[in-house]
């Protein structure tokens, strides 16, 4: 699987390779793009010192932490969120006989190699907030195990949309909502957001579990919504009960598929 | 009686005799060069406004991703207004309404980019028969997004605005002059932004690949146009300059007409000076372009 997965990538990237100034004029805009979120922080925080309780440097951890897999995510599988596009031009009946999974093959369809320019971007933000931030070293183990599950939760999430879109094949934007909508909540701190949305987004799609409660526990915050302890570790279930959701999901939508036979 | 040869006559079409009737080239000629004027242009606009409203369900569900990002953006601004009270000449209310009124814009104005379809015909070579139809291309254009964007008003940006005012409460203006006003800026806005996305559409004769072009128009529009944070945030310097720039008349001028922070006619002078300019600046390339056309051959 990802093998196929890595051929189909690498061939995108070969056909993207062949206008050299533009593939490198891509990943430099890319880069640009997603830095606008920070150029916004930056301003935001050029006018007060904390927002609803974080520091600019924690409100960048914040960021880094949930943009890194949201990249990742980007650039891996969010091309699955094209299902209504193949729907329509019937593109989708080719790849449902192929002997490669669909999942495999919508992923790595149109693989934009130059939305790597935005994960270097998060993660050079990311790197800058745990070299300011005065960590305690014996927490930093939660880092790379909530950046494990912030990708596992983009990803069903993505997959969640492109679930979706064989109901949505009219509307596919509703799926940005939840998808690029979920990369802008995590970007700042849950308690700017009201009790509602955070319990939202906290018991039924477990965004917090991205970077909110595990970076609570990183910077030994207490939860400004009082949620008990315990809670901080909960991502890698919340993460693994959304995969096998997405995973039914997807199988239940392309079972239920029905060509348009054009 | 020959029919008067126009500059613009196509040598494909032949020249329509004395009896041409209905439904003849003649016949079409003459309709044609009657409808060159504003009923022409009113037909357009109709057009325009008719065929997005084909798509109800992708304008509803533009609408739903805007009014959920118009939740979380001005759920951010309530918390800097918080720390901040009365940033910027802005109350919590004013921010937020900014927010909304700024999410309901990103359909009509079209601050996402895209919108026309100008590179795609420009790439198969379908530009050259829009550049022969019996009305300048530039204005053409125009007409028919101004119809989009009556129609991207009403089903894009209403949505957003009850969303606001449902979740938030928002201000709305009083007075009806005030309304005729905000009407006011929101066309020119659109016009303003229509001038700047053919401009970038255009740019396609000249480079190959338009996905470099589209991003930075994208990148330069939703930073300073004010969609992302109100450009009176911007400190200093910065701020008076992006104020200056023509981004800001496609959110920041009718949103702060629509506050009531600034009155519309200095707003619909800054407007009009960018839209002028930036129309001429089309004109411009659009005759470079249709000699390009010809030297290719078509």
């Amino acid at each position: 699987m990802v093998r196929t997965y890595a051929l189909l990538a690498w061939t995108w990237t070969r056909a993207a390779m062949a206008y050299r100034a533009s593939f490198a004029l891509m990943v430099v805009l890319g880069v640009f793009v997603t830095a606008t979120d920070v150029a916004v922080i930056l301003v935001l925080f050029s006018h007060t010192t904390a927002l609803a309780g974080f520091t600019r440097d924690e409100v960048l951890f914040l960021y880094g932490s949930a943009g890194l897999p949201f990249a990742l995510c980007d650039l891996l599988v969010s091309n699955v969120d094209r299902v209504s596009q193949h729907i329509r031009a019937g593109t989708l009946d080719t790849m449902l006989v192929r002997p490669v999974s669909t999942w495999i093959q919508l992923a790595a369809d149109r693989f934009a190699p130059t939305r790597a320019g935005r994960v270097l971007q998060a993660a050079a933000v990311l790197g800058y907030a745990l070299a300011v931030l005065d960590l305690d070293a014996r927490r930093l183990w939660m880092l790379p195990v909530m950046l494990a599950t912030g990708t596992v939760i983009f990803a069903a999430i993505w997959t969640l949309g492109g679930a979706a879109q064989f109901l949505l094949t009219d509307a596919p934007e509703v799926v940005n909502s939840f998808t690029y909508g979920g990369g802008q909540l995590t970007q700042y701190p849950l308690s700017v957001y009201g009790r509602d949305l955070v319990r939202g987004v906290t018991y039924v799609l477990p965004l917090a579990f991205v970077n909110w409660q595990p970076a609570l526990y990183v910077l030994d915050r207490d939860d400004p919504f009082g949620t008990p302890g315990f809670v901080r570790f909960l991502g890698p279930v919340a993460a693994g009960v959304l995969a096998l959701l997405a995973g039914l999901a997807w199988r239940q939508g392309i079972r239920h598929y029905r060509s348009t036979g054009s | 009686m020959p029919a008067r040869r126009r500059p613009d006559h196509n040598p494909g079409l032949p020249l329509a005799g004395p009896r041409a009737g209905p439904g003849t080239a003649c016949h079409r000629a003459i309709t044609l060069r009657r409808c060159v004027s504003f009923s022409l242009y009113a037909r357009l606009a109709r057009y325009g406004f008719r065929k997005h409203a084909t798509y109800v369900a992708a304008a509803l569900a533009g609408a739903f991703t805007n009014s959920v990002f118009g939740v979380l953006r001005a759920s951010i601004l309530i918390a800097l207004w918080q720390a901040r009270p009365g940033l910027a000449g802005y109350d919590v209310t004013a921010a937020v309404t900014f927010c909304f009124v700024t999410q309901a814009f990103i359909g009509p104005m079209q601050l996402l980019g895209g919108g026309l379809t100008l590179p795609e015909r420009i790439r198969t070579g379908d530009i050259a028969l829009d550049l022969v139809r019996p009305a300048p291309l530039q204005l053409w254009l125009l007409a028919e997004d101004l119809g989009r964007a009556a129609y991207q008003l009403l089903v894009r940006g209403l949505p957003p605005m009850l969303a606001g005012a449902a979740v938030f409460g928002i201000t709305t203006p009083r007075d009806p002059e005030r309304w005729l006003g905000v009407l006011a800026c929101v066309t020119a806005g659109v016009v303003v932004s229509f001038a700047w996305r053919y401009l970038v559409c255009l740019s396609v004769c000249w480079l190959a690949d338009d996905r470099g072009v589209m991003v930075c128009s994208m990148l330069l529009t939703t930073l300073l146009s004010g969609m992302m944070v109100p450009l009176t945030l911007f400190p200093g310097a910065l701020g008076e300059l992006v104020r200056a720039l023509p981004w800001a008349a496609m959110a920041q001028a009718p949103a702060d007409v629509y506050l009531g922070t600034a009155s519309a006619g200095s707003a619909l002078a800054f407007q009009a000076a960018w839209g002028a300019a930036l129309l001429a600046l089309g004109a411009l390339a659009t005759r470079a372009v249709r000699h390009r056309v010809v030297i290719q051959g078509g």
